[in-house]
């Protein structure tokens, strides 16, 4: 008996050092999205350049597209950009934006000024339809499929790593329909 | 750091030590625009707020953060509560779109069973352990014989020995 | 250990590796370090951390000798005391900082470091206690051992969860994986190592006399028990969100709630105990007569109990309960003390005499567990009737809060060394009597890009008043939040208190060690610390 007390401690050290040395691989601030195989929330913005038509949740069905949350005063916004411009020219995928905590002035200047890869942009003043999404900062970008339910989310600047090893796959899955 | 010590007279208390100290802070986050007008939904607030957890902070409540998505759930914890919502689904509105991360009061499920029964489970090991060693102990007592002399004891010896055989 | 220590500096975070662009006026610092307390916070607790690796480094000799005696026990004793007085006066001095730093007049989060600095004073606690039970009477051997590697170890530990990125904190300043490896890897051949032997040799430590159920070893195996107990809840709570955050895809969180649930329940028994042990005879004694030495400490406890709620008006009955054992701890620690000198059965001149005989190891025990009931006292203070009041005010206006009132006589620019401010002044009265004045800055570190208020705080050493100027609105008016904070000074004046005991026992003549030659022999293991 006073042998199995006296290995205790040292096994269940062991135990806790692979538990540790595990977690070093891994990122504590990432939260998973419960938005996830679930449908978009619905919303109904108004949109960003007032053209009347405003932008609902509904738009996001009937096709694969990309939802983006940005705001003209985000730098990782402005960096993801031309990534999305070039998504964008390729015309194979829809890209919708919302402007989330911003002034609608701001945010049409920083779209006319630098370009808008966007379908519809809608306007999130107060982040009401952020927190809806759980949107925790910007940018964020979700894959929405036909149905209009989310598949991922990404938070952060969309890079060419991301894009590569994640979005390509997800999407090519999506658009040759199986889902 | 200014320190002037200040008799107030006729106060029964100690010296009044005036530590006019200004320091760098965070202050508190709330702002007198979010105070609800009803003193007991505010309470309800407030309380809801300390155990939602700021997710874009390092380790805060929104209570006590003064970032803007912690701002934003402030007012929408009162929003709910000034809409008839009871503390429990004004909180699992804020979880049903941020997850269980948020809850600083860990929930009761089935991955937290440890969590919550570990400190009782603890206590039980404790206990038992203790109790075994001392009925060991006392069982001990009644068969033990001397235990063998330390090293030191065995020097002392020697030494006082050494001493009574010289004198 | 130091050699592991000074590699992780030269390897993984050298301070002397030059930047490809070395930035034009600095990096600045931090504006919340930009403070004495970074002098002096760090220092003091890592004085305690490293002090501990001497009980260490004492077990592990101990186990690798094969015996553990009375002798070994009095050689550890004053380091391991020593580095928990330093300890405590490190924590002690974190949460004063974040009080007025990090601050609304939060002085504890349960934040992941601040647990990693509390586990291990938790366990030295209990290694100082169950060292006693070596020294006196040779038993609680293997367990001393045992304790005293996991301590260090818990030190070790907490570097790792500070210095890897591995759990988020407020604390969190410098992370990087590269260095938890380093750390771990240290961790993994100290304690590893140190477990393993203990594996080995453990079975073969000798047991010492027993004692009865009812004897001072008994209630400090007791306070042992469950103050591992204890260490273990803050460690599952620090470490399982971590845990289930590998396992599964659910992320949860443990705050403050969860130790409000788990950890002072299990502290309140020790709480109680603290004050029955040093009532109690060695070996064997008889449980009336031990609580009836505590007749009077607990007729004032319950006295305070009554009080506070007649007070209150019945509204807390947790905070006059709370108050009740903080009064047991202050009064029962003095009763050992009148016990010992035996006040009032024999004459005065006779209790002074004893007095000045009493070794002052004794006095250290007073004075650290009466310092730990005026922690009490503050912690249940603070927590029951601390208030609050947020307003937007203008130059001139006032708002009243717990019978004081503050006025806010003006907001004018001041610019610091480092950052331009707007300042607050704000009057203080109460019942029409001027107080004093407190200001209260928002500041702006242009280099940092970084925004922080500083508060202003007012003491009389038995409460707090905090006020802290926020944003203004645009039309003339400021937010302004004020606190009133009661027994606030006293959790800390309390703790200090502990550590003053702990330097007095350390004072005790008994534990100083002679020229070296004479060691050997003269180990007193017949005169025993109390």
């Amino acid at each position: 008996m006073g042998r199995v007390v006296s290995l205790t401690p040292v096994l269940l050290f062991i135990l806790l050092a692979f538990g540790l040395g595990f977690s070093l691989t891994n990122d504590p601030s990432k939260m998973p999205s419960l938005l996830i195989d679930k449908a978009v929330p619905a919303f109904a913005l108004a949109s960003l350049d007032e053209d009347g038509r405003g932008f609902p949740s509904a738009d996001l069905r009937g096709k694969v597209s990309l939802l983006n949350v940005f705001a003209s005063w985000c730098p990782g916004c402005r960096a993801e950009h031309p990534m999305l411009m070039r998504l964008a020219e390729k015309g194979r995928l829809s890209i919708y934006g919302i402007n989330w905590k911003d002034s609608s002035r701001a945010g049409e200047r920083w779209l006319k000024a630098n370009q808008s890869p966007y379908a519809r942009v809608g306007f999130d003043e107060n982040g009401r339809v952020g927190i809806d999404l759980g949107v925790t900062g910007v940018p964020e970008t979700f894959v929405i499929d036909r149905s209009g339910r989310v598949r991922y989310r990404h938070a952060g600047p969309l890079t060419e790593d991301v894009w590569h090893e994640i979005f390509e796959p997800l999407l090519a899955r999506l658009q040759d329909g199986s889902s | 750091m200014n320190m002037i010590l200040r008799m107030s007279g006729c106060r029964v208390l100690l010296g009044m030590l005036v530590v006019l100290a200004v320091f760098s802070s965070f202050a508190h986050a709330v702002t007198p625009d979010e105070v609800l007008q009803d003193p007991a939904l505010e309470m309800r607030a407030r309380t809801i707020s300390q155990l939602l957890r700021c997710v874009v902070c390092q380790n805060q409540s929104i209570d006590d953060s003064n970032a803007p998505l912690a701002h934003d759930l402030r007012v929408i914890v009162r929003e709910r509560l000034v809409s008839g919502d009871t503390d429990k689904q004004a909180i699992d509105f804020i979880v049903h779109r941020y997850g269980n991360f948020v809850l600083l009061n860990p929930p009761m499920q089935l991955d937290t069973l440890a969590l919550w029964g570990g400190p009782a489970l603890f206590l039980l090991i404790a206990a038992i352990g203790f109790g075994r060693y001392l009925r060991r102990r006392s069982t001990e007592q009644a068969t033990e014989t001397p235990a063998a002399l330390t090293t030191i004891e065995q020097e002392r010896i020697a030494e006082l020995l050494i001493r009574r055989n010289s004198t | 250990m130091g050699c592991g220590f000074l590699a992780f500096i030269a390897l993984t975070s050298n301070p002397f590796a030059r930047l490809p662009q070395p930035p034009s006026d600095g990096n600045g610092l931090n504006p919340i370090l930009q403070d004495p307390g970074l002098a002096i916070h760090p220092p003091f607790l890592y004085l305690g951390y490293v002090g501990f690796s001497m009980a260490f480094s004492f077990a592990v000799a101990a186990l690798i000798d094969g015996k553990v005696d009375a002798c070994w026990a009095r050689w550890v004793r004053p380091w391991v005391l020593a580095a928990w007085c330093f300890l405590t006066i490190g924590i002690t001095l974190g949460s004063a900082w974040a009080y007025y730093t990090l601050g609304w007049g939060g002085w504890w989060f349960w934040d992941p470091v601040e647990n990693a600095s509390f586990m291990p004073w938790i366990a030295g606690t209990a290694l100082l206690h169950s060292a006693l039970v070596v020294e006196r009477r040779n038993a609680l051997v293997s367990w001393t051992i045992l304790l005293a590697i996991l301590t260090f170890s818990l030190s070790l530990v907490g570097t790792f969860l500070v210095r890897s990125g591995v759990l988020t904190s407020v604390h969190a300043f410098a992370l990087d994986p590269a260095r938890g490896v380093f750390i771990l890897a240290l961790i993994l051949i100290a304690t590893g190592g140190a477990l393993t032997l203990y594996a080995i040799r453990a079975p073969h430590l000798k047991y010492g006399a027993p004692f009865a159920l009812v004897s001072r070893e008994s209630g400090l195996t007791v306070n042992n028990v469950l103050l591992c107990t204890a260490a273990a809840t803050v460690f599952l709570g620090t470490f399982y969100p971590l845990f289930v955050d590998m396992m599964g895809s659910d992320k949860i969180s443990v705050g403050p709630p969860y130790y409000n649930r788990t950890f002072v329940p299990i502290m309140i028994p020790v709480l109680l105990v603290m004050v029955i042990g040093p009532m109690l005879k060695w070996k064997r004694d008889n449980i009336q007569a031990a609580l009836g030495r505590l007749k009077y400490p607990a007729l004032v406890s319950v006295f305070t109990a009554i009080l506070v709620l007649v007070l209150t008006f019945g509204r807390n009955a947790f905070a006059a309960a709370f108050m009740a054992v903080a009064i047991w701890l202050v009064a029962g620690s003095l009763a050992a003390l009148a016990y010992r000198t035996r006040l009032g059965a024999v004459p005065l001149a006779t209790t002074l005499r004893l007095a000045r005989t009493t070794p002052r190891a004794f006095y250290g025990l007073v004075i650290a567990h009466a310092g730990m009931g005026i922690a009490v006292a503050g912690i249940t203070g603070m927590t029951s009737w601390a208030t609050e009041k947020i307003e937007m005010l203008r130059p001139g206006q006032s708002l009243e809060l717990s019978g004081y009132n503050l006025r806010l006589r003006s907001v004018g620019n001041v610019a610091g060394p480092n950052y331009d401010a707007e300042r607050g002044t704000f009057d203080v009265t109460r019942n029409g009597r001027f107080v004093g004045q407190m200001s209260s800055e928002r500041r702006f570190y242009p280099v940092r890009q970084q925004q922080t208020t500083a508060a202003g705080i007012r003491t009389n050493l038995i409460s707090n008043l905090y006020v802290a100027i926020g944003e203004p609105d645009g039309n003339g008016a400021w937010a302004v939040r004020f606190y009133y904070h009661p027994f606030m000074p006293w959790v800390w004046i309390g703790t200090l208190t502990m550590a003053l005991g702990g330097f007095v026992s350390l004072s005790d003549r008994r534990l100083r060690v002679g020229v070296p030659q004479r060691i050997l022999r003269e180990c007193r293991f017949a005169v025993p610390a109390e």
